[in-house]
């Protein structure tokens, strides 16, 4: 998905010039080719986060778009408070990029997981959302943001992560993509953890439980209509995320149908409450955070049982 | 120009400051007596900025980065006609255009809203080097206090700024020495404050605050590298009860203390040379 991303990316950037990428020294080979096409449009601030989202600000501010990119909770939780007064205060049209969403920089250590990410930038006014779940989402988000002003954050996945759809998904309403029909449950999931989502609703046929699989990767502004009536049909809705419950996508399904009044059973899925605290890859440290997938094939079908 | 010389400016500022913070009830008169020089200067005399052309492309940025010194900007700015005078007499009244900390909402000649102190060097960073990537000539000035250099993010911005020899940007510091508590050198010493930024890689230059003429030749002369200008001010300046007084950062002055100090103000007007 980073190589899908930067790949969309330099193509936007030759044909706009007004596109920056600004970097706080993370990319090792992964902007060489950037850099090489368009030296003049690239910046290396060094490990400067906060300096990282006000220079971007700045520039923006003289009708540049910039993209801020690193790595992890860098650049947001370090940063959080540029992000929210120098361009969510004042609208700028600035694309903070963080690679390696949730658990996917595991063996790093919690120092480097975006756990709580998406509840940090959605909280934030003007500010959109994003979370692709493979490189042709990744795509997709890349070519909404030119039309799309104002303060912009993509969670992105690491890398080679499977390809899930088969054509690059339109997401001009947000509205979430389908990846498989079901009639049951309807499972939305955002980000690469949907290789995780297919291999549950594989298992749940196993079982005689259909689940209608999509993803979501607009999560603000999120289409609740299209949220509702992707459900409709089935028991209710089951959400998926690398990411901790408080504030996540399936806080902000929740938050939206309650706003709505619409009364659709809701069981969000996300991780714990915690952090982590031993070392793993991704997929021992989902299990280890509450998001085993055995676990996860469980509390759906009892869900599903349930309601 | 709506005033004869830039200290007519300064002391018409001062005595609308004041008014300000006492109607209101508001913090920060030390901090805006301070600054009020500095910011007369910059917009009066040296950036190339003007009441009837706030959205020039072509522009200087001036910056303030000090947002809690508003009462002190904004009573510069009405006073020089980048908006009408009575919006001072509204200062942080429900629904009124103009509060406690700088906003560039709806503020002609204001450039960028702060408030939380260590965001405007940055921001003054990326405007400097996109305005060199588009060969743009303009000027960057950011006003800075001297505790907001306590700051880290003001340090990483120093350092970029050094790297890409951003000629284009001046920094000018109010050098009071007092923080909301105590003296800076009492909490997190500054000192050698130069000699940081020079050590930084920055020009620096070392004035009196609250000298027209000097802070015009320190803040508007040519540079090949950024520029620091360390701008030694006295917080509360004109008002003998307020000078060097650590309590009126936070104190607002009463009707009575007002009166006192607006007529120490007035008294001042006889000795400005024009």
């Amino acid at each position: 998905m980073r190589d899908a991303f930067m790949a969309a990316l330099t193509e936007q950037a030759q044909a706009d010039p007004r596109v920056n990428l600004i970097i706080a020294d993370i990319g090792f080979k992964v902007v060489d080719d950037f850099v090489a096409k368009m030296p003049d449009q690239f910046l290396n601030v060094g490990i400067a986060e906060q300096t990282m989202i006000g220079v971007a600000a700045g520039m923006a501010s003289l009708g540049k778009r910039p993209i801020a990119y690193s790595l992890g909770n860098f650049p947001t939780i370090r940063c959080l408070e540029q992000i929210r007064n120098d361009l969510c205060y004042h609208d700028l049209d600035v694309t903070v990029v963080s690679v390696g969403a949730g658990l996917a920089y595991g063996t790093l250590g919690y120092t480097h997981h975006a756990v709580e990410d998406i509840a940090l930038m959605r909280a934030l006014p003007n500010m959109k959302v994003y979370s692709p779940a493979d490189a042709l989402e990744c795509r997709a988000v890349v070519e909404l943001l030119p039309t799309t002003p104002g303060p912009k954050y993509i969670r992105l996945g690491k890398n080679k992560e499977p390809r899930i759809h088969e054509v690059q998904p339109d997401l001009s309403t947000g509205a979430p993509v389908l990846v498989r029909e079901g009639s049951d449950v309807t499972l939305i999931v955002v980000g690469p953890i949907v290789t995780a989502a297919i291999e549950a609703a594989d298992a749940l046929a196993q079982q005689g439980v259909s689940v209608r699989l999509l993803t979501c990767p607009v999560i603000k502004p999120l289409n609740i209509a299209a949220i509702r009536d992707a459900a409709a049909g089935t028991v209710g809705i089951v959400t998926l995320e690398e990411h901790t419950l408080m504030g996540g996508f399936g806080s902000a399904v929740l938050e939206a149908l309650a706003v709505n009044g619409w009364r659709i059973p809701v069981l969000p899925l996300a991780l714990n409450d915690a952090a982590a605290s031993t070392v793993g890859s991704q997929e021992y440290l989902r299990a280890h955070n509450g998001l085993a997938t055995d676990s996860v094939i469980a509390r759906i079908a009892d869900f599903t049982a349930s309601v | 120009m709506p005033y004869a010389s830039t200290s007519d400016l300064a002391l018409d500022a001062r005595i609308s400051a004041m008014r300000m913070v006492s109607s209101a009830g508001a913090s920060h008169i030390g901090s805006a007596l301070s600054v009020i020089d500095i910011v007369s200067v910059l917009y009066g005399r040296v950036a190339n900025v003007a009441p009837d052309r706030t959205s020039d492309p072509d522009r200087d940025i001036i910056l303030i980065s000090k947002g809690h010194s508003a009462s002190g900007i904004y009573a510069v700015l009405g006073n020089a006609g980048y908006f009408p005078l009575e919006w001072l007499d509204r200062y942080c009244v429900d629904g009124a255009p103009l509060g406690g900390h700088v906003t560039a909402h709806g503020i002609p000649g204001v450039e960028f809203s702060t408030g939380a102190l260590g965001h405007a060097l940055p921001y003054g960073v990326g405007i400097a080097i996109a305005s060199k990537r588009d060969g743009n000539a303009r000027r960057v000035f950011v006003v800075l206090s001297d505790g907001e250099c306590q700051e880290g993010s003001n340090w990483e911005a120093a350092m970029l700024a050094s790297q890409h020899r951003l000629a284009n940007l001046t920094a000018i510091i109010d050098r009071n020495r007092l923080q909301i508590l105590a003296n800076t050198e009492e909490i997190s010493s500054l000192e050698p404050f130069a000699d940081k930024w020079a050590a930084f890689g920055w020009e620096v230059v070392d004035v009196d605050g609250h000298d027209h003429d000097a802070l015009e030749a320190a803040i508007g002369s040519a540079h090949e590298r950024p520029r620091v200008v360390i701008a030694n001010t006295t917080k509360g300046k004109g008002v003998d009860f307020m000078e060097n007084s650590v309590p009126w950062h936070t104190n607002s002055p009463n009707a009575e203390q007002a009166a006192d100090a607006i007529a120490q103000l007035e008294a001042l007007r006889e000795g400005i040379e024009r």
